[in-house]
């Protein structure tokens, strides 16, 4: 039974129709990234599965229907989204932003533990503790982002165009980041992407969406070869 | 996403806290100096000047400022939170300063005060779940309107309950006068200022050093991203409301032994308040106190020295000075310019 299953999920803003009938599986321990252009879908899904769009259709996790609950339900539940933007609080403190990882009930009980084990990523953490969250730089933001979503110990993270807005080296730093969690402690991953050579990289298994439905799936390797895939996102 | 921009301050490369204290330090030594300096420009065009006249103007001044700026604060707190302008809390904290009241006929001071305090915050906590919350997502204007209705729903309450006539409150301090180094202030002045300034201080540590406190700002700071960390934002906001109705209920019960007890007695406290807060910077905390206490002193000193300002004119004046001070600086002294990055 896979970790996260979508089936035939709809979804819409307003009147505005985003997604028409998107279903995909995530496996436990699996990296698995969403592809697609500006508008596709990929960040309705991501907010779908959060409940912070309005669905029809199933979404389960780990055996359980989540869709049209809530944000904080589907947390709870050992989801953890890092949104488009990053979901900062730019007023608080590095250090504060990373206790909010831990504050709702039965997550990340021993915060001091796991707090110096996601400073042992990011070792930079520790030392700018106390400043506000708005003064880092955008990758520094995104570590943070990504460090806040780690301490709950999460059965699922979402990110949301890690990549955004960020130099070469820190992107490769983060996924390398990532990669590690995933091969080292077997997170489970479901990352949308807009830079379609990262996210295969990064990913053993990957969805494309075009105009809110999964137009091709595979695995990095069937989509490399995918003629398609290869024109519209890879660029050669 | 808006991110507010760090005031433009000179390169104090120290730590945030000992950067706070500075300033802090700073203003306090400069708001005395001008304090000073506004006295000796009066011994020079008032005849009957004295300083301990002055100074007892000041504290005076300082006492009343203090009860707006913990109105202030309430209407910043729920501001911060939920971008709301609660027009009803004055008649909020009338409501509780009312129930206050009723229970002083059965018990003393302070345990009436203390379970006023306990009504006053699950009152507000009810207040946002039921009437705040259906509404909580409409545009603006409409939120306005429904605690402008509160307002007027809660002063015809208060009249049909309490009935309209004048009432004495009692004050717990006694009525008499001391001596500070020359300068005779009065007692309930001081104790005034004293609870006050234990509220503040319970409030900043709560917010400080609690899970729960941070959680709050947290919330403050961005709905969506403390519900994707598992927050239940309904009930922070809940909570939110029921500590600016405490807030709001130690100013009522401060100012009442002065104003007296009538169903209209927070109106004007109410509109002096939106001027702290909004003289301050609407979203700081620190600007709704410092924006009530300079604008209770102000309004002293001009009633008592600008001859042709009196008692009436203390409220109009008192929004001149708002006015310019919002030309000079649109944010308030200590609000955040919001600048959004695109």
């Amino acid at each position: 039974m896979p970790l996260l299953e979508l089936k035939d999920v709809h979804a819409r803003y307003g009147p505005i129709r985003a997604l028409h009938g998107v279903s995909l599986t995530v496996d436990e321990g699996e990296v698995v990234s969403l592809l697609g252009a500006n508008g596709a879908g990929k960040t309705t899904t991501l907010r779908s599965i959060s409940s912070m769009t309005r669905t029809t259709g199933e979404i389960t996790f780990d055996g359980r229907r989540i869709a049209r609950r809530s944000p904080e339900f589907a947390a709870r539940r050992g989801i953890a989204h890092v949104p488009e933007g990053r979901g900062l609080f730019p007023e608080l403190t590095v250090w504060e932003n990373l206790r909010m990882g831990a504050v709702a009930p039965g997550r990340g009980k021993a915060f001091d533990q796991e707090a110096k084990r996601v400073a042992g990523y990011f070792p930079w953490i520790d030392r700018r503790r106390d400043q506000p969250a708005a003064t880092l730089s955008g990758g520094e933001q995104q570590m943070l982002a990504l460090g806040r979503a780690l301490i709950s110990h999460p059965r699922l993270l979402m990110l949301d165009e890690p990549s955004l807005g960020l130099a070469p080296t820190v992107v490769r730093e983060l996924f390398a980041t990532v990669r590690k969690l995933n091969e080292e402690d077997g997170l489970t991953v479901l990352v949308v992407e807009q830079n379609a050579t990262i996210a295969l990289d990064i990913a053993a298994r990957a969805y494309v969406l075009e105009v809110g439905k999964v137009a091709v799936e595979g695995t990095s390797d069937e989509l490399r070869r995918h003629e398609g895939v290869r024109k519209s996102y890879l660029g050669y | 996403m808006a991110i507010p921009a760090r005031p433009a301050l000179p390169a104090l490369d120290v730590s945030p806290a000992l950067r706070t204290l500075i300033l802090g330090l700073g203003g306090l030594v400069g708001s005395i100096a001008l304090l000073l300096l506004i006295g000796l420009v009066l011994t020079q065009t008032e005849e009957t000047f004295t300083w301990s006249g002055y100074w007892q103007q000041v504290v005076s001044g300082l006492a009343q400022g203090a009860i707006f700026a913990s109105l202030a604060l309430a209407l910043v707190l729920i501001y911060r939170a939920t971008d709301i302008l609660n027009f009803a809390q004055g008649e909020m904290a009338t409501f509780t300063t009312y129930v206050a009241w009723s229970l002083m006929n059965h018990m003393s001071y302070w345990p009436a005060f203390a379970l006023a305090l306990v009504f006053a915050f699950i009152f507000g906590a009810a207040i946002e779940r039921t009437i705040i919350r259906p509404v909580e997502h409409r545009p603006e204007i409409v939120v306005v309107i429904v605690t402008i209705g509160l307002l007027i729903a809660l002063n015809g309450l208060v009249a049909w309950i309490w009935n309209p006539e004048v009432k004495a409150f009692d004050s717990p301090f006694p009525n008499r006068t001391t001596e500070i180094g020359g300068v005779v202030v009065a007692i309930q002045d001081l104790g005034v200022l004293a609870v006050t300034l234990v509220t503040v201080v319970v409030l900043w540590a709560f917010f400080r050093f609690t899970t729960l406190g941070l959680v709050m700002r947290a919330v403050a700071n961005s709905q969506d991203a403390s519900r994707l960390l598992g927050v239940r934002v309904g009930w922070m906001l809940a909570l939110g409301w029921g500590l600016a109705a405490v807030l709001g209920a130690i100013a009522g019960m401060m100012a009442a032994p002065s104003v007296f007890l009538d169903p209209n007695m927070m109106l004007i406290i109410l509109i002096y308040s939106f001027a702290a807060a909004v003289l301050g910077g609407i979203d700081s905390p620190v600007g709704a106190i410092v924006g009530g206490l300079v604008l209770g002193v102000l309004i002293n000193l001009l009633g008592t020295y600008v001859d042709f300002i009196g008692g009436e004119l203390r409220l109009p004046a008192a929004l001149v000075v708002l006015l310019i001070v919002l030309l000079i600086r649109p944010q308030g002294l200590f609000g955040h310019k919001v600048v959004r990055r695109v």
